[in-house]
């Protein structure tokens, strides 16, 4: 799994709540058997129209925000479909770090799974991040997961709760099945005695 | 001694070990699979070198992108046709049971399993799906999980989880007449909202969670992922060892396995980190407005509006669903017109639903601007409905009958809806485009859609005149 350590680089702001997984990849992208190649496909109905012409109103088609890698959004992101499609189309658009007051749970692991980094700040400091990210052209943010801060270049800096598991996976790039098969000989004695209890 | 959660149980007789940081390794009974969610997750397999640990524990089916006419077996789609045989290529090489689109067996994962009696009281089970919920209903830890952690479960047959919150929902009272347990996951969506159960699992309880068939309690755990729950529960009793007895994979020393069932209970006094009680008495059939579950009022209910709201960005949220559902503020909901009716889905495609629909649309005709289809959640579902002569009844209705699968409740296959077009949806997500781009679903339980087939806009079913059965 790719590290992640700290990163730097263009906002987003997706000024909407409860952004649900059908929304970031939707389900025509899920028939394919590959892990790469879902960027073009991520928020295909809110980018695109039924034509397949960019719709200029959405915001990842402003010019500003191209090669933006991390994301702002409104509470309950990623809720929905547990489909690891998502993180996959998040990550491979290009970005690193999405930030909200809240995530979904499988969400959240997946995204995590992927090298991705969750941000949760509270509502105030969501609302200050899409606001800078709206008003102030190239708005960027540092994101240390080292310092758990976010920090941007006009005063903003927030420290953020994460998961001592997932830091240090993520920290490493650490690979789950690796370290779970370390423990092996657990998962047989457990399964041994599964056995005896006999139904 | 100390007294313990439903819950709280099944995760301690599934800890394979616990990290000091609080993570456990959690043992999984049952891993579901579908062609979706699974083929990078069988690559990486192979990529790594690594084997399926327990094929015996992994359990196979195609439903989410296959058609469901009559010609099925013909996939015409390519990529989705190569998912399918990537799904049979991987059960070949990896010993996994599949249940393939021409098994009289094969149907939504979620419907199979606990009609197979796969799914069990006691059990952790996961699979590749949100839905995953639903096997909860027969008081087993279940969850929906994604890729890689599908991947990490075909490796080790374990995965790492953070101990969730408990939370109770107490549902007391007896469900009037009209009103399903459907109708008990709408009325709790509405009240707690699509995160209000984030980070818990629930169990339900109280005598109206007693007084629901295994069908019923399926259907209420299936929907508390919209609650953005990681998993709903309810203790296994009589009904729930009645249902699973005598099934193809039920344990062979029943009565023994009966004898732990009986122990998976909360204990009396047992905390709970939150807990919610709804009157059963005071629910009503319901129907979705909007483009999430939480976005629900009763059919006597009407559209709301945005100023109605003090939060800013809740105007927001209520105006831009009403865009894109195309409904205006204050319109009665039963003066809503729709367009097509969908019958399916793990949430609603169980022989009761379609008992329900069948009793409700006898001697009745499709309103002509509606298309109505059946899509059974399995084989088996279907043909014990043929055999009571149900889908003659739907047929005479003008309903379409359809073969078995997940159909229009996610748009994978070929059924979707057109831009613009409306449907009474008796699947658990109205999220935009869901059904199809520009498509618009309001969800319902089976008896709301049968009526709105019938009479081409939201009806509430407590008025319906039921027709007699014809003697032949």
């Amino acid at each position: 799994m790719r590290a992640f350590r700290e990163h730097t680089g263009i906002v987003v702001p997706l000024d909407r709540s409860n952004v649900d997984t059908d929304q970031i990849i939707p389900k025509q992208f899920l028939k394919r058997i590959e892990r790469t190649g879902y960027g073009e496909f991520l928020f295909y109905d809110w980018r695109y129209d039924a034509e397949g012409k960019p719709q200029p109103d959405f915001i990842l088609n402003h010019q500003q925000f191209a090669g933006a890698s991390i994301l702002v959004a409104g509470k309950n992101f990623g809720c929905g479909s547990s489909r690891e499609h998502a993180a996959w189309a998040l990550s491979d658009y290009g970005f690193r770090v999405v930030i909200a007051p809240t995530f979904a749970d499988i969400f959240s692991t997946n995204a995590g799974n992927n090298g991705m980094l969750l941000v949760r700040l509270s509502e105030v400091g969501v609302k200050t991040l899409l606001d800078r990210a709206e008003q102030t052209p190239a708005y960027k943010l540092h994101v240390s997961l080292l310092e758990k801060t976010v920090r941007d270049d006009h005063g903003f800096s927030a420290t953020f709760a994460i998961d001592d598991f997932r830091r240090s996976c993520l920290l490493e790039g650490l690979d789950e099945i690796g370290l779970t098969l370390k423990h092996e000989p657990e998962i047989a004695e457990y399964e041994s005695k599964q056995v005896q209890r006999g139904w | 001694m100390s007294t313990k959660t439903l819950f709280e149980k099944l995760w301690e007789q599934h800890v394979v070990r616990e990290n000091s940081d609080g993570r456990a390794l959690l043992y999984i009974d049952l891993h579901l699979i579908h062609e979706v969610t699974s083929p990078q997750a069988f690559e990486g397999l192979r990529l790594a070198g690594l084997r399926l640990r327990r094929s015996d524990l992994t359990v196979a089916t195609v439903d989410h992108n296959i058609p469901t006419t009559s010609n099925r077996g013909l996939i015409t789609d390519p990529i989705a046709a190569q998912q399918v045989e990537t799904l049979r290529r991987n059960c070949r090489d990896f010993g996994v049971q599949l249940f393939d689109i021409d098994s009289a067996e094969q149907g939504i994962v979620h419907v199979i399993g606990p009609e197979l009696g796969l799914t069990q009281p006691g059990m952790t089970i996961v699979c590749g799906d949100s839905h995953t919920s639903t096997h909860g209903a027969f008081g087993a830890l279940a969850f929906g999980i994604g890729t890689s952690e599908v991947e990490h479960v075909l490796a080790t047959q374990c995965l790492w989880q953070k101990k969730p919150k408990t939370m109770q929902i107490v549902v007391d009272g007896q469900l009037s007449f009209g009103a399903t347990a459907k109708d008990i996951a709408l009325g709790i969506i509405g009240r707690i909202g699509t995160d209000g159960a984030t980070g818990h699992v629930i169990e339900y309880r109280g005598s109206a969670v007693r007084a629901l068939s295994m069908e019923g309690r399926m259907t209420l755990c299936n929907m508390s992922i919209e609650s953005g729950a990681r998993a709903g529960m309810i203790s296994p009793d009589e009904t729930t060892f009645n249902y699973v007895r005598a099934r193809r994979f039920a344990p062979k020393a029943f009565d023994k396995a009966v004898a732990h069932w009986e122990t998976l209970q909360s204990d009396d006094g047992a905390r709970f980190d939150s807990t919610l009680e709804i009157d059963a008495a005071g629910l009503e059939p319901f129907v979705t407005w909007g483009t999430n579950p939480g976005m629900v009022v009763p059919i006597t209910g009407r559209v709301p509006d945005p100023n109605s709201t003090p939060s800013e960005a809740e105007r927001q949220a209520i105006a831009r669903a009403l865009e894109y559902m195309d409904l205006k503020p204050g319109t009665a909901m039963e003066d809503i017109a729709i367009d097509r009716v969908f019958i399916g889905s793990c949430t609603n495609a169980r022989l009761e639903d379609l008992r329900l629909t069948a009793e409700l649309i006898r001697g009745y005709h499709v309103h002509p601007r509606v298309q109505a289809m059946v899509v059974p959640g399995s084989q088996q579902v279907k043909h014990a409905a043929e055999s009571e002569g149900l889908d003659r009844i739907f047929r005479a209705a003008g309903f379409d009958w359809r073969e078995s699968g997940c159909s229009m409740c996610l748009g994978m296959n070929p059924d979707i809806l057109k831009p613009g077009e409306r449907c009474a949806s008796t699947s658990n997500r109205n999220f935009e485009g869901r059904q199809g781009r520009g498509g618009r679903t309001h969800l319902v339980s089976p008896p709301m859609a049968a009526a709105a087939a019938i009479t081409g806009h939201f009806t509430d079913v407590r008025k319906w005149r039921f027709k007699e059965a014809q003697t032949a």
